[in-house]
Protein backbone atom coordinates (compact mmCIF):
# COMPACT_ATOMS: atom_id res chain seq x y z
CA UNK A 1 0.00 0.00 0.00
CA UNK A 2 2.84 2.35 0.57
CA UNK A 3 3.79 1.45 -2.70
CA UNK A 4 0.69 3.14 -4.21
CA UNK A 5 1.75 6.97 -2.05
CA UNK A 6 4.82 6.75 -3.34
CA UNK A 7 4.01 5.90 -6.92
CA UNK A 8 0.96 8.98 -6.51
CA UNK A 9 3.70 11.36 -4.87
CA UNK A 10 6.06 10.05 -7.73
CA UNK A 11 3.86 11.29 -10.14
CA UNK A 12 3.21 14.38 -8.80
CA UNK A 13 6.37 15.80 -9.01
CA UNK A 14 7.13 14.18 -12.25
CA UNK A 15 4.14 15.47 -13.93
CA UNK A 16 4.34 19.08 -12.54
CA UNK A 17 7.80 19.52 -13.85
CA UNK A 18 9.93 19.57 -10.37
CA UNK A 19 12.19 17.12 -11.78
CA UNK A 20 12.61 18.54 -14.91
CA UNK A 21 15.59 21.70 -16.14
CA UNK A 22 13.40 24.32 -18.00
CA UNK A 23 14.93 26.44 -20.79
CA UNK A 24 13.74 29.58 -21.86
CA UNK A 25 15.10 32.41 -24.38
CA UNK A 26 13.43 35.53 -25.04
CA UNK A 27 15.32 36.54 -28.30
CA UNK A 28 14.99 33.48 -30.61
CA UNK A 29 14.63 33.82 -34.56
CA UNK A 30 11.64 33.08 -36.14
CA UNK A 31 11.96 33.47 -40.65
CA UNK A 32 8.80 33.37 -42.52
CA UNK A 33 9.05 33.28 -45.97
CA UNK A 34 6.73 33.30 -48.71
CA UNK A 35 7.56 32.85 -52.61
CA UNK A 36 4.08 34.08 -54.71
CA UNK A 37 4.42 33.94 -57.87
CA UNK A 38 4.99 37.83 -58.45
CA UNK A 39 7.10 38.62 -55.20
CA UNK A 40 9.03 37.40 -52.56
CA UNK A 41 8.51 37.99 -49.36
CA UNK A 42 10.27 37.44 -46.61
CA UNK A 43 10.00 38.79 -42.39
CA UNK A 44 12.31 38.36 -39.71
CA UNK A 45 11.59 38.25 -36.19
CA UNK A 46 14.54 38.16 -33.41
CA UNK A 47 12.15 38.95 -30.50
CA UNK A 48 10.70 35.09 -29.96
CA UNK A 49 9.72 33.87 -26.30
CA UNK A 50 10.04 29.91 -25.99
CA UNK A 51 10.50 27.79 -23.41
CA UNK A 52 10.76 23.67 -22.83
CA UNK A 53 10.81 21.49 -20.10
CA UNK A 54 13.77 19.09 -20.39
CA UNK A 55 11.58 15.92 -18.57
CA UNK A 56 8.36 16.61 -19.85
CA UNK A 57 9.57 17.87 -23.25
CA UNK A 58 6.40 20.58 -23.06
CA UNK A 59 7.55 23.33 -25.45
CA UNK A 60 6.15 26.48 -25.68
CA UNK A 61 6.51 30.24 -27.80
CA UNK A 62 5.16 33.36 -27.56
CA UNK A 63 5.46 35.38 -30.46
CA UNK A 64 4.57 39.07 -30.95
CA UNK A 65 3.23 39.72 -34.13
CA UNK A 66 3.96 43.13 -34.08
CA UNK A 67 7.71 42.54 -33.90
CA UNK A 68 8.40 41.13 -37.76
CA UNK A 69 10.44 43.14 -39.67
CA UNK A 70 9.98 43.22 -43.61
CA UNK A 71 12.31 44.77 -45.89
CA UNK A 72 9.02 47.22 -46.95
CA UNK A 73 7.40 49.05 -44.45
CA UNK A 74 4.57 48.84 -46.71
CA UNK A 75 4.55 44.92 -46.43
CA UNK A 76 4.93 45.25 -42.46
CA UNK A 77 1.93 47.36 -42.55
CA UNK A 78 -0.52 45.48 -44.64
CA UNK A 79 0.70 41.85 -42.44
CA UNK A 80 -0.25 43.91 -39.36
CA UNK A 81 -3.57 45.75 -40.44
CA UNK A 82 -4.73 43.48 -43.14
CA UNK A 83 -3.59 39.88 -42.57
CA UNK A 84 -2.57 39.21 -38.98
CA UNK A 85 -4.98 42.21 -36.97
CA UNK A 86 -2.05 42.38 -34.65
CA UNK A 87 -4.00 44.84 -32.71
CA UNK A 88 -7.21 42.67 -32.57
CA UNK A 89 -4.42 39.23 -31.85
CA UNK A 90 -0.96 40.40 -30.61
CA UNK A 91 0.37 37.12 -30.32
CA UNK A 92 0.60 33.96 -31.60
CA UNK A 93 1.30 30.90 -29.81
CA UNK A 94 2.42 27.03 -29.76
CA UNK A 95 1.40 24.97 -27.13
CA UNK A 96 2.97 21.39 -27.75
CA UNK A 97 5.49 19.02 -26.59
CA UNK A 98 9.16 16.89 -27.92
CA UNK A 99 7.33 14.08 -28.79
CA UNK A 100 10.70 12.49 -28.34
CA UNK A 101 11.76 14.34 -25.88
CA UNK A 102 13.17 10.61 -24.35
CA UNK A 103 15.98 10.86 -26.93
CA UNK A 104 17.74 14.01 -26.16
CA UNK A 105 20.07 13.55 -23.71
CA UNK A 106 20.81 17.17 -22.00
CA UNK A 107 23.87 15.91 -20.31
CA UNK A 108 25.84 14.82 -22.97
CA UNK A 109 26.88 17.93 -26.63
CA UNK A 110 25.44 16.40 -29.67
CA UNK A 111 22.74 16.97 -32.22
CA UNK A 112 19.43 15.05 -31.50
CA UNK A 113 16.48 14.83 -34.16
CA UNK A 114 13.39 15.81 -33.01
CA UNK A 115 9.44 15.83 -33.43
CA UNK A 116 7.64 18.73 -32.08
CA UNK A 117 3.73 18.47 -32.21
CA UNK A 118 1.46 20.74 -30.60
CA UNK A 119 -1.00 23.75 -30.76
CA UNK A 120 -0.38 26.47 -33.14
CA UNK A 121 -2.76 29.58 -32.63
CA UNK A 122 -2.34 32.98 -34.91
CA UNK A 123 -4.98 35.10 -35.90
CA UNK A 124 -6.94 33.49 -33.06
CA UNK A 125 -7.02 30.29 -34.54
CA UNK A 126 -5.56 26.96 -33.44
CA UNK A 127 -4.51 24.38 -35.61
CA UNK A 128 -2.57 21.14 -34.73
CA UNK A 129 0.82 21.28 -36.47
CA UNK A 130 3.83 18.78 -36.39
CA UNK A 131 7.55 19.47 -37.64
CA UNK A 132 10.58 17.90 -37.41
CA UNK A 133 14.05 19.63 -36.64
CA UNK A 134 16.94 19.19 -34.35
CA UNK A 135 18.48 19.74 -31.06
CA UNK A 136 22.08 21.12 -30.42
CA UNK A 137 22.86 20.52 -26.90
CA UNK A 138 26.59 22.17 -25.93
CA UNK A 139 26.97 22.74 -22.42
CA UNK A 140 24.32 24.48 -20.71
CA UNK A 141 22.45 25.52 -23.82
CA UNK A 142 20.03 23.89 -26.18
CA UNK A 143 19.61 25.23 -29.44
CA UNK A 144 16.38 24.22 -31.27
CA UNK A 145 16.23 24.51 -35.01
CA UNK A 146 13.08 23.40 -37.52
CA UNK A 147 11.22 24.19 -40.39
CA UNK A 148 7.41 24.01 -41.21
CA UNK A 149 4.75 25.18 -43.37
CA UNK A 150 1.84 26.88 -42.71
CA UNK A 151 -1.51 27.53 -44.79
CA UNK A 152 -3.00 30.95 -44.23
CA UNK A 153 -5.96 29.78 -45.40
CA UNK A 154 -6.04 27.59 -42.24
CA UNK A 155 -5.69 30.93 -39.83
CA UNK A 156 -8.42 32.68 -41.60
CA UNK A 157 -6.05 34.71 -43.27
CA UNK A 158 -7.85 36.03 -46.29
CA UNK A 159 -5.79 36.57 -49.57
CA UNK A 160 -7.69 39.26 -51.61
CA UNK A 161 -8.23 38.08 -55.80
CA UNK A 162 -5.99 41.36 -56.70
CA UNK A 163 -3.04 40.07 -55.09
CA UNK A 164 -3.39 36.22 -54.57
CA UNK A 165 -0.82 35.62 -56.89
CA UNK A 166 1.92 37.81 -54.50
CA UNK A 167 1.60 35.72 -51.43
CA UNK A 168 1.85 32.01 -51.63
CA UNK A 169 -0.69 29.76 -49.93
CA UNK A 170 1.33 28.17 -47.39
CA UNK A 171 4.32 29.92 -45.73
CA UNK A 172 7.60 28.62 -45.07
CA UNK A 173 8.43 29.29 -41.28
CA UNK A 174 12.07 28.78 -40.05
CA UNK A 175 12.65 28.73 -36.02
CA UNK A 176 15.93 29.01 -34.62
CA UNK A 177 16.08 29.34 -30.61
CA UNK A 178 19.17 29.12 -28.36
CA UNK A 179 17.56 28.19 -25.28
CA UNK A 180 18.86 28.41 -22.04
CA UNK A 181 18.83 26.99 -18.37
CA UNK A 182 16.17 28.47 -16.59
CA UNK A 183 17.18 28.74 -12.56
CA UNK A 184 14.62 29.71 -10.58
CA UNK B 1 -12.64 1.42 -0.90
CA UNK B 2 -9.52 1.71 1.32
CA UNK B 3 -8.15 4.76 2.92
CA UNK B 4 -5.24 4.51 1.14
CA UNK B 5 -7.19 4.09 -2.30
CA UNK B 6 -9.41 7.23 -1.77
CA UNK B 7 -5.77 8.71 -0.87
CA UNK B 8 -4.73 7.64 -4.12
CA UNK B 9 -7.55 9.05 -6.07
CA UNK B 10 -7.41 12.08 -4.33
CA UNK B 11 -3.61 12.83 -5.73
CA UNK B 12 -4.58 11.32 -9.26
CA UNK B 13 -7.39 14.16 -9.23
CA UNK B 14 -4.73 16.56 -8.03
CA UNK B 15 -2.14 15.20 -10.53
CA UNK B 16 -4.40 15.84 -13.71
CA UNK B 17 -4.73 19.34 -13.80
CA UNK B 18 -1.42 19.76 -12.91
CA UNK B 19 -0.44 17.81 -15.61
CA UNK B 20 -2.95 19.69 -18.12
CA UNK B 21 -1.29 23.10 -16.81
CA UNK B 22 2.22 22.50 -17.07
CA UNK B 23 2.46 24.35 -20.52
CA UNK B 24 0.54 27.20 -19.02
CA UNK B 25 3.62 26.86 -16.38
CA UNK B 26 5.98 27.65 -18.89
CA UNK B 27 4.03 29.85 -20.75
CA UNK B 28 4.54 32.11 -17.70
CA UNK B 29 7.92 31.84 -17.74
CA UNK B 30 7.61 33.85 -20.79
CA UNK B 31 5.69 36.60 -19.48
CA UNK B 32 7.31 39.91 -19.96
CA UNK B 33 7.99 41.27 -16.49
CA UNK B 34 8.85 45.24 -18.04
CA UNK B 35 5.92 46.58 -20.82
CA UNK B 36 6.70 47.65 -23.82
CA UNK B 37 5.41 50.57 -26.25
CA UNK B 38 3.27 49.58 -29.20
CA UNK B 39 2.92 52.31 -31.36
CA UNK B 40 0.03 53.02 -33.78
CA UNK B 41 0.64 52.44 -37.22
CA UNK B 42 -1.50 53.36 -40.39
CA UNK B 43 -4.01 56.21 -38.66
CA UNK B 44 -4.90 57.12 -42.43
CA UNK B 45 -3.41 54.88 -45.68
CA UNK B 46 -1.26 57.58 -46.83
CA UNK B 47 -0.51 61.42 -47.00
CA UNK B 48 -3.62 62.84 -47.87
CA UNK B 49 -6.92 62.54 -46.06
CA UNK B 50 -8.70 63.88 -49.17
CA UNK B 51 -6.88 66.39 -50.69
CA UNK B 52 -4.81 67.49 -47.28
CA UNK B 53 -2.23 66.37 -45.44
CA UNK B 54 -2.83 63.53 -43.36
CA UNK B 55 -0.70 62.76 -40.53
CA UNK B 56 1.07 59.95 -42.20
CA UNK B 57 4.67 60.17 -43.29
CA UNK B 58 6.22 57.89 -46.39
CA UNK B 59 8.31 54.86 -43.93
CA UNK B 60 11.82 55.45 -43.41
CA UNK B 61 13.41 54.75 -47.27
CA UNK B 62 10.34 54.62 -48.81
CA UNK B 63 9.15 57.04 -51.85
CA UNK B 64 5.31 58.15 -52.20
CA UNK B 65 4.38 59.21 -55.99
CA UNK B 66 1.21 60.98 -56.21
CA UNK B 67 -0.71 62.07 -58.97
CA UNK B 68 -3.30 64.44 -57.93
CA UNK B 69 -6.22 65.05 -60.40
CA UNK B 70 -9.01 67.45 -60.58
CA UNK B 71 -11.66 68.14 -63.51
CA UNK B 72 -13.77 71.16 -63.82
CA UNK B 73 -16.93 71.79 -61.99
CA UNK B 74 -19.80 69.25 -62.52
CA UNK B 75 -22.50 72.27 -62.99
CA UNK B 76 -20.49 73.55 -66.57
CA UNK B 77 -23.32 71.43 -68.27
CA UNK B 78 -22.57 69.20 -71.25
CA UNK B 79 -21.02 71.35 -73.28
CA UNK B 80 -18.12 71.06 -71.09
CA UNK B 81 -19.05 67.16 -70.28
CA UNK B 82 -19.42 68.20 -66.63
CA UNK B 83 -15.96 69.46 -65.92
CA UNK B 84 -14.28 66.51 -67.91
CA UNK B 85 -12.76 69.07 -70.15
CA UNK B 86 -10.58 70.58 -67.88
CA UNK B 87 -8.12 69.36 -65.69
CA UNK B 88 -5.88 70.65 -62.46
CA UNK B 89 -3.02 68.16 -62.15
CA UNK B 90 -0.51 68.23 -59.16
CA UNK B 91 2.79 65.70 -60.01
CA UNK B 92 4.00 64.96 -56.63
CA UNK B 93 7.05 62.96 -54.88
CA UNK B 94 7.74 62.39 -50.99
CA UNK B 95 10.34 60.70 -49.27
CA UNK B 96 10.55 59.54 -46.16
CA UNK B 97 14.16 60.59 -44.41
CA UNK B 98 13.61 59.06 -41.38
CA UNK B 99 10.92 57.54 -39.35
CA UNK B 100 10.15 61.17 -38.21
CA UNK B 101 11.24 63.21 -40.97
CA UNK B 102 9.57 63.65 -44.59
CA UNK B 103 9.93 66.03 -47.42
CA UNK B 104 8.44 66.58 -50.43
CA UNK B 105 8.16 68.32 -53.70
CA UNK B 106 5.28 69.07 -56.50
CA UNK B 107 4.55 70.63 -59.36
CA UNK B 108 0.93 72.18 -59.89
CA UNK B 109 -0.49 73.07 -63.38
CA UNK B 110 -2.05 75.40 -61.48
CA UNK B 111 -0.31 78.94 -62.45
CA UNK B 112 2.65 76.15 -62.63
CA UNK B 113 3.43 76.57 -59.28
CA UNK B 114 6.05 74.29 -57.27
CA UNK B 115 5.77 73.65 -54.23
CA UNK B 116 8.19 71.94 -51.65
CA UNK B 117 8.00 70.82 -47.95
CA UNK B 118 9.03 68.95 -44.78
CA UNK B 119 6.60 67.30 -42.64
CA UNK B 120 7.73 66.32 -38.67
CA UNK B 121 6.29 63.81 -36.62
CA UNK B 122 6.91 65.53 -33.62
CA UNK B 123 4.50 62.55 -31.05
CA UNK B 124 3.43 59.54 -32.47
CA UNK B 125 0.21 57.96 -30.38
CA UNK B 126 1.45 54.96 -28.30
CA UNK B 127 0.45 52.74 -25.40
CA UNK B 128 1.90 50.81 -23.01
CA UNK B 129 5.09 51.71 -21.44
CA UNK B 130 4.84 55.14 -23.27
CA UNK B 131 1.59 56.37 -23.05
CA UNK B 132 0.39 59.09 -25.79
CA UNK B 133 -3.35 59.73 -26.65
CA UNK B 134 -2.52 61.56 -29.90
CA UNK B 135 0.22 61.63 -32.89
CA UNK B 136 1.24 65.32 -33.58
CA UNK B 137 3.21 65.89 -36.74
CA UNK B 138 3.91 69.61 -38.34
CA UNK B 139 3.90 70.47 -41.55
CA UNK B 140 5.48 73.67 -43.64
CA UNK B 141 5.98 74.64 -47.10
CA UNK B 142 6.97 77.12 -49.32
CA UNK B 143 4.79 77.46 -52.79
CA UNK B 144 6.67 79.18 -55.63
CA UNK B 145 4.28 80.26 -59.08
CA UNK B 146 5.98 80.55 -62.21
CA UNK B 147 3.55 81.88 -64.43
CA UNK B 148 4.35 85.27 -66.32
CA UNK B 149 3.90 88.32 -64.57
CA UNK B 150 0.22 89.35 -64.59
CA UNK B 151 1.15 93.04 -64.90
CA UNK B 152 4.45 92.85 -66.47
CA UNK B 153 4.66 96.83 -66.54
CA UNK B 154 5.21 97.33 -63.18
CA UNK B 155 8.01 96.44 -61.05
CA UNK B 156 7.92 93.09 -60.17
CA UNK B 157 9.69 91.33 -57.22
CA UNK B 158 10.15 87.73 -57.05
CA UNK B 159 9.19 86.97 -53.42
CA UNK B 160 5.96 88.04 -54.50
CA UNK B 161 5.49 84.82 -56.32
CA UNK B 162 5.92 82.94 -53.24
CA UNK B 163 3.66 81.78 -50.16
CA UNK B 164 4.46 79.66 -47.21
CA UNK B 165 1.85 77.29 -45.03
CA UNK B 166 1.94 75.73 -41.66
CA UNK B 167 0.00 72.94 -40.15
CA UNK B 168 -0.18 71.77 -36.45
CA UNK B 169 -1.46 68.32 -37.74
CA UNK B 170 -3.30 66.19 -34.67
CA UNK B 171 -4.71 62.86 -34.98
CA UNK B 172 -5.79 59.80 -33.22
CA UNK B 173 -6.65 56.96 -34.05
CA UNK B 174 -9.41 55.23 -32.39
CA UNK B 175 -9.64 51.64 -32.80
CA UNK B 176 -9.12 50.07 -36.20
CA UNK B 177 -11.24 51.45 -38.72
CA UNK B 178 -11.82 55.50 -37.29
CA UNK B 179 -9.04 57.92 -37.65
CA UNK B 180 -10.19 61.78 -36.63
CA UNK B 181 -8.05 64.98 -37.16
CA UNK B 182 -7.52 68.50 -36.48
CA UNK B 183 -5.66 70.55 -38.55
CA UNK B 184 -5.01 74.39 -37.75
CA UNK B 185 -3.43 75.82 -40.54
CA UNK B 186 -1.70 79.28 -41.66
CA UNK B 187 -0.90 80.40 -44.85
CA UNK B 188 1.09 83.96 -45.78
CA UNK B 189 1.15 85.11 -48.87
CA UNK B 190 3.72 87.63 -50.07
CA UNK B 191 1.13 89.74 -52.24
CA UNK B 192 -2.09 89.30 -52.00
CA UNK B 193 -4.40 90.55 -55.04
CA UNK B 194 -6.24 93.81 -53.09
CA UNK B 195 -5.03 95.63 -49.90
CA UNK B 196 -8.55 94.58 -48.30
CA UNK B 197 -6.82 90.88 -48.35
CA UNK B 198 -4.63 89.47 -45.40
CA UNK B 199 -1.21 88.47 -46.08
CA UNK B 200 -1.91 85.74 -43.37
CA UNK B 201 -4.68 83.73 -43.65
CA UNK B 202 -5.68 81.36 -40.68
CA UNK B 203 -8.07 77.96 -40.95
CA UNK B 204 -8.76 75.37 -39.11
CA UNK B 205 -9.27 71.27 -40.84
CA UNK B 206 -11.21 68.58 -39.64
CA UNK B 207 -11.16 65.19 -41.00
CA UNK B 208 -11.63 61.46 -40.47
CA UNK B 209 -11.78 58.33 -42.24
CA UNK B 210 -13.90 55.46 -41.86
CA UNK B 211 -12.33 52.37 -42.88
CA UNK B 212 -15.42 49.86 -44.30
CA UNK B 213 -13.34 47.34 -44.86
CA UNK B 214 -9.53 46.26 -44.66
CA UNK B 215 -8.94 47.83 -47.59
CA UNK B 216 -11.71 50.41 -48.54
CA UNK B 217 -12.65 53.39 -46.18
CA UNK B 218 -15.00 56.75 -46.16
CA UNK B 219 -12.76 59.70 -46.28
CA UNK B 220 -14.05 63.57 -45.34
CA UNK B 221 -12.29 66.71 -44.91
CA UNK B 222 -13.11 70.38 -43.72
CA UNK B 223 -11.08 73.48 -43.54
CA UNK B 224 -13.06 76.10 -41.88
CA UNK B 225 -11.82 79.45 -42.88
CA UNK B 226 -11.93 82.66 -40.40
CA UNK B 227 -14.15 85.01 -41.85
CA UNK B 228 -13.20 88.83 -43.10
CA UNK B 229 -9.66 87.62 -44.14
CA UNK B 230 -10.37 87.52 -47.84
CA UNK B 231 -12.48 90.63 -49.33
CA UNK B 232 -11.46 91.30 -52.72
CA UNK B 233 -13.51 87.60 -54.13
CA UNK B 234 -15.76 85.55 -52.26
CA UNK B 235 -14.00 82.33 -51.23
CA UNK B 236 -15.39 79.77 -49.24
CA UNK B 237 -14.15 76.91 -46.92
CA UNK B 238 -12.30 73.55 -48.63
CA UNK B 239 -14.99 70.77 -47.90
CA UNK B 240 -13.99 67.49 -49.81
CA UNK B 241 -15.16 64.09 -49.21
CA UNK B 242 -14.12 60.58 -51.17
CA UNK B 243 -13.14 57.32 -50.92
CA UNK B 244 -10.04 55.29 -50.39
CA UNK B 245 -8.93 51.90 -52.12
CA UNK B 246 -5.89 50.18 -51.09
CA UNK B 247 -4.25 47.47 -53.43
CA UNK B 248 -0.93 46.23 -53.20
CA UNK B 249 1.32 49.14 -53.78
CA UNK B 250 -1.36 51.79 -54.11
CA UNK B 251 -3.87 53.91 -52.74
CA UNK B 252 -6.34 55.00 -54.95
CA UNK B 253 -8.60 58.47 -53.21
CA UNK B 254 -11.57 59.53 -55.50
CA UNK B 255 -13.70 62.46 -54.14
CA UNK B 256 -15.14 65.37 -54.72
CA UNK B 257 -14.79 68.73 -53.49
CA UNK B 258 -14.98 72.18 -53.82
CA UNK B 259 -11.22 73.42 -53.86
CA UNK B 260 -9.91 73.60 -57.77
CA UNK B 261 -6.57 73.32 -57.07
CA UNK B 262 -4.44 70.99 -55.02
CA UNK B 263 -1.54 72.82 -53.47
CA UNK B 264 -2.01 74.69 -49.50
CA UNK B 265 -2.04 78.01 -50.25
CA UNK B 266 -4.47 77.35 -53.26
CA UNK B 267 -7.29 75.40 -51.77
CA UNK B 268 -6.83 77.28 -48.24
CA UNK B 269 -7.05 80.76 -49.56
CA UNK B 270 -8.54 80.01 -52.91
CA UNK B 271 -11.58 77.73 -52.97
CA UNK B 272 -13.86 79.56 -55.08
CA UNK B 273 -15.87 76.70 -55.87
CA UNK B 274 -19.42 76.59 -53.71
CA UNK B 275 -20.97 72.86 -52.82
CA UNK B 276 -24.45 74.80 -52.78
CA UNK B 277 -23.79 75.92 -55.87
CA UNK B 278 -22.60 72.98 -57.57
CA UNK B 279 -19.23 74.26 -58.21
CA UNK B 280 -18.23 70.44 -57.53
CA UNK B 281 -14.63 68.94 -59.23
CA UNK B 282 -14.41 65.07 -58.84
CA UNK B 283 -10.89 64.59 -58.51
CA UNK B 284 -8.90 61.33 -57.50
CA UNK B 285 -5.08 60.33 -56.31
CA UNK B 286 -3.10 57.81 -56.76
CA UNK B 287 -0.21 57.00 -54.69
CA UNK B 288 2.24 54.32 -55.81
CA UNK B 289 4.73 53.63 -52.81
CA UNK B 290 8.31 52.06 -53.51
CA UNK B 291 10.87 50.82 -51.32
CA UNK B 292 14.04 52.67 -52.11
CA UNK B 293 15.91 51.68 -48.84
CA UNK B 294 15.18 48.49 -47.91
CA UNK B 295 14.30 47.92 -43.77
CA UNK B 296 16.84 46.08 -42.11
CA UNK B 297 16.32 42.45 -41.34
CA UNK B 298 19.18 41.72 -38.99
CA UNK B 299 19.12 42.55 -35.04
CA UNK B 300 19.31 46.06 -33.93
Amino acid sequence: MRKFIFIAVLALLCSSGLLGQNFVTKNGNIRFYSEGKIEKIEAMNHQVNAAMNSQTGDFVFKVLMKSFQFEKALMQEHFNENYVESDKFPTATFLGKVANIKDVNFTKDGSYPATVEGKLTIHGVSHDVKATGTFEVKKDVVQGKAKFFVTLADYNINIPSAVVSNIAKAVEVTVDVTLEKFNK
Amino acid sequence: MSKITRLFLVLLTLVQPIFLFAQNDLMNLLDDKKPTTDYTTATFKTSRIVIGQSVENPAQGDMLFIITHHFGALNTGYENLFGLKQASIRLGAEYGLTKRIGFGLGLNTDRNTWDGFIKVKVLRQSKGARNMPVSLSIFGNTAIYTTKWEVPERTNYFSSRISYAMQIILARKFGNSLSLQLTPSYVHRNMVASYQDHNDVFSVGFGGRVKISERVSLNAEYHYLFPGQIKSEKVYSSLSAGIDIETGGHVFQIFLTNSAGENEESYLTATRGSWSKGDIFLGFNITRIFTIIPQKLGRD
